[in-house]
């Protein structure tokens, strides 16, 4: 099935993290977020990012994304250094209530970065009606984002993100917020979606089974200071479903796997932090 | 339903019935109260309302009436334009807001009118002055009000744009003045009224024309009801400006208004 991410896999990667570090100073507090990070994304690639709490996440997918500079380390898409958000990528924040703008209607929202992108007003209007088609929020064009419920928000920053035809999309902790229904159901639609389009997705969630659902590959981050912990080749089959997958012996075995690995990162790291704590100014 | 419809005609009318209750009642009182009053200063609400078409005559609008709603206008759009563009540079540098901000505080702290003799000096006693002078006190709300709403733009939605490459012109047109809209308005609405009084004292102090000119020379030559027609005329003109104003206001602000129902019910 991805036979393809095997052979680009021995070409140029879509994205190349390498010993990414990012320190947060101010007020006389020290944080670092993010120790050395280094790993590969494969275009058509689905990768989940898992972490506990805190470990900085949304710290390396702001780098990623270019919101953030990094202290030390580069992050390369489609072999371009990134210096600022770059033009093919796409966002869905883990705040969706505070990402979509809420003096416009569902429809603007997904159209205004088609605008800046200067796209002609028909092929805007053929990828915002695809896009929200594809969420299945075609109805909801005309309402404010604040009319709907947590679950329909999180669609519409799905769609915008669609709409703009992003190479690579980075989505943080998207589902957080939603019940599990949702959930379920949004998973369903991030996995459809990528393997129609072919988008190559760096997923983070601190949800175990979440990670091992989605992904084709899961990233172990270690709590902080941040280091990857292990990569994990996921070897379920692409055809996945909330019912059979989560209760396959394989889906049990991995997440068993992971969250061993997690536990284990915890347990890892307290010693090494107390060390670096006290040599906060 | 059904219920909540006919609940919904009640309502209306339960709230024209509201809106207009007061006002009558102290029509009404005004009205009774000076009926038999003989007190030269204090005329009858009937004297008041006859001489209220002899004195505003098609004339009287096109000569006092217009120039002073002109001037306000001019001086409230000059305010505007430059409250809401130097409120947004100081609002989204903090360099700029550090230095900025004591002298801002000290200059809105200074009453307006005191501002008419000075402004005088500089700018004579025409139109340009008195639109100075309404610009110059109308300009503080709306500056600071724009300051406060353009630093509280949502530090997600402006990750969102930037991250889809909104930025410049764009950023400023569709994230940072939107999102600042509910405080830019309220500062808007604060300096409409400060302009009216504005307008009023400004052509009490060297005009040859105008509403507030008016009103002091019927009052220096005793004609009294007159006097009182100019300033119930005044008390309107602020009506028909507020209520203008917040048709307006409704119209742009609908997503606020909506926003703020939503999350004041689920709270
Ligand atoms: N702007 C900032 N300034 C200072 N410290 C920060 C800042 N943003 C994040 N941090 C710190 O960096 C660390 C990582 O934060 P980050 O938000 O990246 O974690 P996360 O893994 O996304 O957490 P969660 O799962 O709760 O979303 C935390 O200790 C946090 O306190
Ligand atoms: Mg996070």
């Amino acid at each position: 099935m991805n036979l393809s991410n095997v052979n680009l896999a021995k070409g140029r990667s879509m994205l190349d993290v390498r010993g990414l570090q990012k320190v947060y100073e101010g007020s006389g507090r020290r944080v670092e977020a993010v120790r050395d990070l280094t790993f590969t994304v494969e275009a058509g690639e689905l990768v989940c990012l898992v972490g506990p709490s805190g470990c900085g996440k949304t710290t390396l997918l702001k780098c990623v994304g270019g919101l953030l500079t990094p202290t030390a380390g580069e992050v390369f898409l489609g072999g371009e250094r990134v210096t600022g958000p770059p033009p093919g990528m796409a966002v869905v924040f883990q705040e969706y209530g505070r990402s979509l703008f809420p003096w416009m209607r569902v429809r603007e929202n997904v159209e205004l970065p088609l605008k800046q992108k200067k796209l002609p007003s028909a092929r805007r209007r053929e990828l915002v009606a695809d896009a929200l088609e594809s969420v299945g929020l075609t109805d909801a064009a005309g309402a404010y984002p604040w009319q709907l419920s947590g679950g329909m928000q999180q669609r519409v920053a799905i769609a915008r993100a669609l709409a703009y035809e992003p190479d690579v999309l980075l989505m943080d902790e998207p589902f957080a917020a939603v019940d599990a229904q949702t959930r379920a159901e949004l998973e369903d639609l991030v996995r459809g979606l990528w393997r129609q389009r072919g988008i190559t997705i760096l997923f983070v969630t601190h949800d175990i089974d979440e990670a091992v659902y989605l992904g084709e590959r899961v990233l172990i981050l270690s709590s902080s200071p941040t280091v990857v912990q292990e990569q994990l080749k996921v070897d379920l089959p692409a055809e996945r479903d909330q019912l059979h997958t989560r209760v396959a012996p394989r889906f049990a075995e991995l997440r068993t796997h992971v969250y061993e690995q997690i536990q284990a990162a915890k347990r890892g790291t307290p010693v090494d932090r107390v060390v670096k704590d006290q040599r906060l100014p | 339903m059904k219920g909540g419809v006919n609940g919904g005609v009640r309502g209306v009318l339960l709230r024209v019935f509201f809106v207009v209750a007061l006002p009558a009642l102290l029509v009404a009182g005004w009205w009774v109260a000076s009926d038999d009053s003989t007190d030269v200063y204090w005329p009858p609400l009937r004297t008041i309302l006859t001489t209220f078409p002899d004195v505003w005559t098609g004339d009287r609008w096109r000569d006092d009436v217009l120039p002073s709603v002109l001037r306000l206008s001019a001086g409230y759009a000059c305010a505007a334009v430059a409250g809401v563009a130097i409120g947004t540079v100081i609002g989204s540098y903090r360099r700029v807001r550090a230095v900025c901000e004591p002298v801002l505080e000290f200059l809105r702290a200074v009453p307006p009118p005191v501002l008419v003799p000075v402004i005088m000096l500089f700018a004579g006693i025409g139109d340009t002055m008195k639109i100075a002078v309404i610009a110059s006190g109308c300009v503080w709300p709306i500056l600071l009000n724009t300051v406060e709403g353009v630093r509280a733009v949502d530090s997600v939605m402006s990750e969102t744009a930037r991250s889809y490459g909104i930025t410049g012109v764009a950023r400023l047109r569709h994230v940072v003045l939107r999102s600042a809209s509910p405080q830019i308005f309220a500062g808007l609405r604060q300096a409409l009224s400060i302009g009216i009084i504005l307008m009023v004292i400004s052509e009490m102090f060297a005009a040859s024309n105008g509403l507030g000119f008016t009103i002091v020379q019927f009052q220096r030559g005793f004609a009294i009801p007159d006097m009182w027609t100019g300033i119930l005329l005044l008390g309107l003109l602020g009506f028909v400006l507020s209520v203008a104003f917040r048709l307006v206001e409704r119209r742009v602000l609908g997503w606020y208004h909506g926003l703020r129902d939503v999350s004041r019910r689920s709270s």
